[in-house]
């Protein structure tokens, strides 16, 4: 069976940090396995602007972003295959891979870094009533059709959900000559950046409507129109709240999942939460040598955050490699979300193995304001922070330093939101 | 004198700001940075925003390549810098930062490609 030192399984935003990174630390015998035509993964189709201002200090667009990454693989002649789908992982670290050319290969890898990239939820996932016409697109799907194949799905359009992609969906049918009527959205806060909502919606004075959803779909053979209904506190439609809109395009921006079927096929431990692998502050998932970084281990906000936490994750790999399954995995120990944080990644820290300093990421389950963000080792309070507002759609995280630990002897790390103290409003 | 609601959208922050405008001058509040500052001061004097869309290939690897406006262009062109860039075709190669259509809409700003597209070699009459 071939050997390659590392395997990376995705050329997105994630596989091309890692495989970089990794390189960067001396692993040279990496193959990197990409599913379509090109390397960039979703930038490809994210032709607005808005990447790279953390990690370039500048505003690109997701092709060029992909592009700055790209070049740093062909720079270093790090292998990739294009056109190649991976059917399966083991906890063996054996990779079986298809295409074309070689049919299906297994390869044995030293170590595996898992860069998937997550997809969208689905009607079916939606329960949403009505036939089943044409016309309704998830607005990744639409995004890929519009501009990657060069199609117009549609000339009247709802959107259901407030997520970043909706958003941005809004703006470029509008731009394309679409009447992009309204967004609707289940929650009553947005799950999208502000700065979407102010560019692609305010701007093109397109309404947005909290604590909506839709009720029911028209038409048979194409979309002729959609009801959308107020919901209450619980979520369920309010009786006379329904609206009807005339549209022939009903877009789903309601949610992205990671794409784990790979990780359980390997056998990892995935978070009910994040929907991805549950990992240690070295980004490794249950299964020893297999590593996750990206929108496969949770979902982000931001592709430079994408890239950093890739870039952590090769660099660990390459860690694995060279030093072999030397790391103790008894003495880890959890991080517990607690009071408004809804999870973190990493799950769980070993502050003897731990780097310098690891980034915790974590999600507020609600909007709030003026709290406290408070790290607690078991009952010591060591580090607090106020925050104006968080809400679910921005990603926060906090640094954990290796010296905090220093002398002590932590058997659980709590990160919680708590109330301000008075005075501090 | 007129006062203005806005998000800041120089960051995920999103603080928001509130402008107000008294003869000739322009106060920002809310703001946690200077860019917040610049932004709102900006954002009610002259408006501008980066366009994005894709335009047609021929010839090559793939079938549309992204584009841009090379600067920001003012808000109120949007829609006219649209209908320019509709009428664009290119021809493989083309590489980031190509022009593929200059001044567009007279505002003196290019459109530019944000995507590399290789050229395929035309099949032959064999």
């Amino acid at each position: 069976m071939e050997y390659h030192e590392l395997i990376v399984i995705g050329g997105g935003p994630a596989g091309l940090a890692a495989a970089e990174s990794a390189y960067e630390q001396g692993v040279r015998d990496i193959l990197l396995l990409e599913r379509d035509v090109r390397l960039g993964g979703i930038l490809n189709q994210c032709i607005h602007n808005g990447f790279g201002l953390h990690t370039f200090h500048e505003e690109l667009t997701g092709p060029e972003y992909a592009a700055r990454f790209e070049k740093k693989i062909l720079d270093h002649t790090i292998s990739y295959k294009l056109n190649c789908i991976v059917a399966d992982i083991n906890a063996q670290r054996e990779v079986t891979y298809i295409n074309e050319e070689e049919g299906t290969v297994t390869v044995k890898a030293g170590a595996v870094i898992l860069a998937m990239g997550c997809r969208e939820r689905p009607r079916g996932a939606l329960n949403l009533p009505g036939y089943r016409p044409a016309g309704i697109f998830t607005a990744g799907t639409a995004q890929r059709l519009m501009n990657i194949e060069g199609y117009m799905v549609g000339k009247e359009v709802v959107i259901l959900g407030s997520g970043d992609i909706g958003l941005i969906m809004a703006r470029r049918m509008t731009l394309e000559g679409a009447n992009v009527k309204v967004v609707a959205e289940l929650m009553p806060y947005s799950g999208g950046l502000k700065r979407n909502i102010v560019q692609c919606l305010n701007d093109y004075d397109i309404p947005l409507k909290l604590s909506h959803t839709v009720v029911k779909i028209h038409g048979k053979d194409r979309v002729t129109g959609i009801t959308l209904a107020e919901v209450g506190p619980d979520r369920r439609p309010v009786p006379g709240s329904e609206e009807y809109y005339s549209c022939d395009t009903l877009l789903l921006s309601c949610g992205l999942i990671p794409e784990n079927e790979l990780s359980k096929s390997a056998g990892i431990t995935l978070s009910r939460i994040t929907n991805g692998p549950e990992v240690s502050d070295n980004l490794e998932t249950s299964v020893p040598g297999i590593f996750a970084c990206g929108n496969v281990l949770h979902v982000h906000d931001l592709v430079d955050f994408v890239s950093e936490e890739a870039a952590r994750a090769g660099a660990n790999a390459a860690d694995f490699i060279r030093r072999g399954n030397t790391r103790s995995r008894d003495k880890a120990i959890a991080i517990k979300a607690s009071g408004g944080v809804r999870y973190t990644v990493p799950q769980t820290l070993d502050p003897a193995q731990m780097a310098d300093e690891v980034v915790v990421r974590f999600r507020v389950s609600d909007v709030y304001q003026n709290k406290r963000l408070n790290v607690y080792y078991d009952n010591e309070l060591v580090h607090s922070a106020k925050k104006r507002i968080v809400a679910p759609g921005e990603m926060e995280q906090v640094v954990l330093k290796k010296e905090s630990f220093r002398d002590k002897h932590v058997s659980e790390i709590r990160i919680q939101l708590e109330e301000a103290g008075k005075g501090e409003a | 004198m007129e006062k203005r609601e806005l998000t800041c959208i120089q960051c995920p922050m999103g603080c928001a700001l509130s402008v107000t405008i008294d003869e000739n001058k322009i106060e920002v509040t809310g703001n946690s940075c200077p860019r917040g500052a610049k932004y709102g001061a900006k954002e009610v004097t002259d408006p501008t925003r980066i366009v994005t869309s894709t335009v047609p290939v021929h010839h090559g690897e793939i079938s549309r390549v992204s584009v841009k406006t090379e600067k920001d262009i003012p808000k109120d062109r949007i829609f006219a810098v649209m209908d320019e860039i509709r009428d664009v075709t290119v021809d493989a190669p083309i590489h980031i930062g190509d022009v593929v259509l200059s001044n567009v809409a007279g505002t003196g700003v290019n459109i530019v490609a944000t995507k590399d597209v290789a050229g395929i070699i035309p099949e032959q009459n064999l």
